[in-house]
């Protein structure tokens, strides 16, 4: 038998039962899409086309399409990469990291924060893909596969290379996570399903899944071990994301604080994007039950602390570069604070490192509205983070007479909106098509937490 | 054609079942399985379920990766085609440890959730004994063999109630 203190508030309110668990998770799931899901679904579909036009454009005639130039390289292209990759943070840290210190408020989130993860991560990995601008050969470009040229292979020093290694591992480990976990779910739509297809399709996907007893033991041992792994898997990944930084020789990116900084940063843009859907799909599901304020807080909390730790990052590569001495160094983050693209820093110091300071007080942390606005905040923020540290480094290169400035075309534009057009589509669908909240999950935990237990 | 007749107890409570799994094995009656709609525990330790396996099998999936992935680098980079590379090594150690970690837990993942898909018996096309519809729901339910227990049915039924069982039904399968 478990018990937990009184003193603790429910993190299940409303006097669920069980059943009332499957209810209100599975209704959603058999219900007709609603007028509010289509328009949804239409403008998210909309973004898609327009985004796709311009993929075709940049494939078609080249990525001479993209504004990049001599000087600055590396510009939207991969500062989308990397935000996309960030946000894809969250979901695999609530339900591995936040399993393995036991954190019981995860339950309520971590279906939906797994799956915005593996749409993040799809629509990340659009950029290097896009980026060979021959994305037919980019297979053996990028993974060692035998070709025709002897075999030639692919470069095990790179950074680049690790970074194809850590995000296909990243993705594909988060996608049987959230596999395993929705398993036991689908069972239960297939049970409930009246009519026969979405029972046979909901009975496949469910892997003829029983309930029993041997089971169950077999997929908690699996859910650990999961975890086990993927909690050192997530911070590896955007490890070696800022490898692809931090490994070269330029000013501004040389720095070894990148690894710890960057992790920080992508937990907490991965946090805001979590919240930011979160108060969306609670309040159009009326979730409130299942995602109290206590949840919202919670992840609140999570955002001051990387926040801050994102700041102190801030704060101690300006001052390493000024204890360095290396001129080079000096400069480079003079030009970022002073220099033509002072709006850019200026934009992320206040989303980042200002904004979040505000969830200091109760008031707003437990403000819906307020936690809301701040979660696009914190993204937009995070976006100018990798705007910053890309194009800053880049547009004052080596020699004088090659500096430049970057100006995006509208098909820099056109491929990040294909991303949010791509990112929106998936949610939607899974948001109708998938139960939102990990039931079994839940479920056992009714009895220890629910509001009748107390 | 051989046709298995269960009993069935349906349990309503967690803890209810896990007191009747004990006092039910104690009155000498064999439990076919227990299926519920969430994972309750200690109910590994009543059934007497020894912990399972998978984790070895993770680790030894594992060890598989990091073999694959080391091989792999050596072969590529230091056998089949040396370059000079920025003046390093043909086998540079310190370059080949993000691959050689991401191998490792990718192959641990995928060995291990994949064995438990086949000893588990999980496959898009399984066609599972469904006891009954409320497991994914909201009730336990214990069956019991028939065939295994030579004690009177009318006598397990009692055993059943006599432990919290809010309902004892039948089920026949029939099975080629």
């Amino acid at each position: 038998m478990s018990s937990e203190s009184v003193i603790r508030e429910p993190l299940i309110t409303g006097g669920k039962t069980v059943h009332d668990v499957t209810e209100d998770i599975s209704r959603r799931v058999e219900e007709k899409p609603t007028k509010l899901w289509m328009l949804a679904m239409t403008i998210s579909l909309g973004l898609l086309a327009i985004g796709a036009y311009t993929v075709f454009l940049l494939l078609w005639e080249g990525i001479g399409m993209w504004g990049l130039n001599k000087t600055v390289g590396w510009a939207w292209d991969i500062t989308n990469f990397v935000w996309w990759v960030g946000i894809g943070h969250a979901g695999t840290l609530i339900s591995a990291i936040l399993l393995l210190f036991r954190q019981r408020w995860r339950m309520s989130i971590n279906r939906a924060a797994e799956a915005m993860t593996i749409f993040a991560v799809i629509c990340a990995l659009q950029f290097p893909i896009l980026h060979t601008g021959r994305p037919w050969l980019a297979i053996y470009w990028m993974f060692p596969l035998p070709n025709t040229f002897g075999s030639l292979w692919v470069n095990f020093n790179s950074p680049l290379l690790w970074d194809v290694f850590a995000i296909s591992t990243y993705f594909l480990v988060s996608l049987i996570f959230w596999y395993i976990g929705l398993i036991p779910d689908f069972a239960t739509i297939r049970d409930r399903a009246k009519n026969k297809i979405s029972k046979s399709i909901y009975g496949a996907l469910s892997f003829g899944w029983d309930g029993a007893a041997k089971t169950w033991s077999r997929y908690e041992t699996v859910a650990l071990v999961l975890a086990g792994l993927a909690t050192p898997l997530v911070l590896s990944v955007h490890t070696i994301v800022s490898m692809d930084f931090a490994t070269s020789v330029i000013p501004g990116w040389h720095t070894t604080i990148f690894p710890p900084y960057f992790v920080a940063g992508a937990i907490f843009s991965g946090f805001a994007m979590v919240l930011t859907l979160m108060i969306v799909t609670r309040k159009v599901y009326k979730l409130e039950d299942y995602i109290t304020i206590q949840h919202l807080e919670m992840m609140n909390i999570v955002i001051i602390i990387t926040g801050s730790i994102v700041g102190v990052a801030y704060l101690t590569e300006l001052f390493i570069a000024w204890y360095s001495g290396v001129e080079a160094e000096q400069y480079a983050f003079l030009n970022r604070a002073t220099g033509p693209y002072w709006w850019a820093y200026a934009a992320m110091m206040t989303c980042n490192v200002v904004s979040p300071q505000l969830f200091w007080f109760k008031k707003i942390r437990t403000n819906i509205a307020a936690t809301f606005v701040l979660s696009i905040v914190v993204n937009i923020g995070m976006w100018f983070e990798r705007f910053v540290i890309i194009v800053t480094s880049l547009h004052r290169d080596f020699l004088p007479s090659s500096w430049a400035m970057f100006y995006p075309t509208f098909v820099d534009v056109g491929v990040y909106v294909f991303t949010f057009g791509l990112f929106f589509t998936c949610f939607f669908l899974f948001a109708k098509f998938f139960p939102v909240i990990n039931m079994a999950e839940v479920k056992s935990i009714i009895k220890t937490t629910g509001e009748k237990a107390k | 054609m051989s046709n298995t007749k269960f009993i069935l107890g349906v349990y309503e409570d967690e803890d209810i079942l896990l007191s009747a799994i004990t006092n039910i094995r104690t009155a000498g009656v064999k439990i076919h399985e227990v299926y519920s709609p969430f994972p309750v525990h200690g109910i590994d330790d009543v059934l007497g379920y020894k912990r399972s396996k998978l984790s070895i099998v993770a680790f030894l999936f594992g060890v598989l990766g990091t073999s694959l992935a080391l091989t792999m680098q050596i072969g590529m980079m230091g056998v089949d085609w040396p370059m000079i590379i920025g003046g390093k090594d043909f086998i540079p150690y310190p370059s080949f440890v993000p691959v050689i970690f991401e191998l490792t837990v990718l192959l641990a993942a995928y060995g291990m959730c994949f064995t438990f898909f086949i000893v588990s018996d999980l496959k898009p096309w399984a066609k599972p004994r469904i006891f009954d519809l409320r497991i994914t729901d909201d009730k336990h339910v214990m069956a019991i063999d028939l065939d295994q227990n030579k004690i009177d049915v009318a006598k397990i039924d009692q055993i059943l109630k006599d432990n919290g069982a809010s309902e004892v039904n039948k089920k026949t399968f029939d099975e080629a």
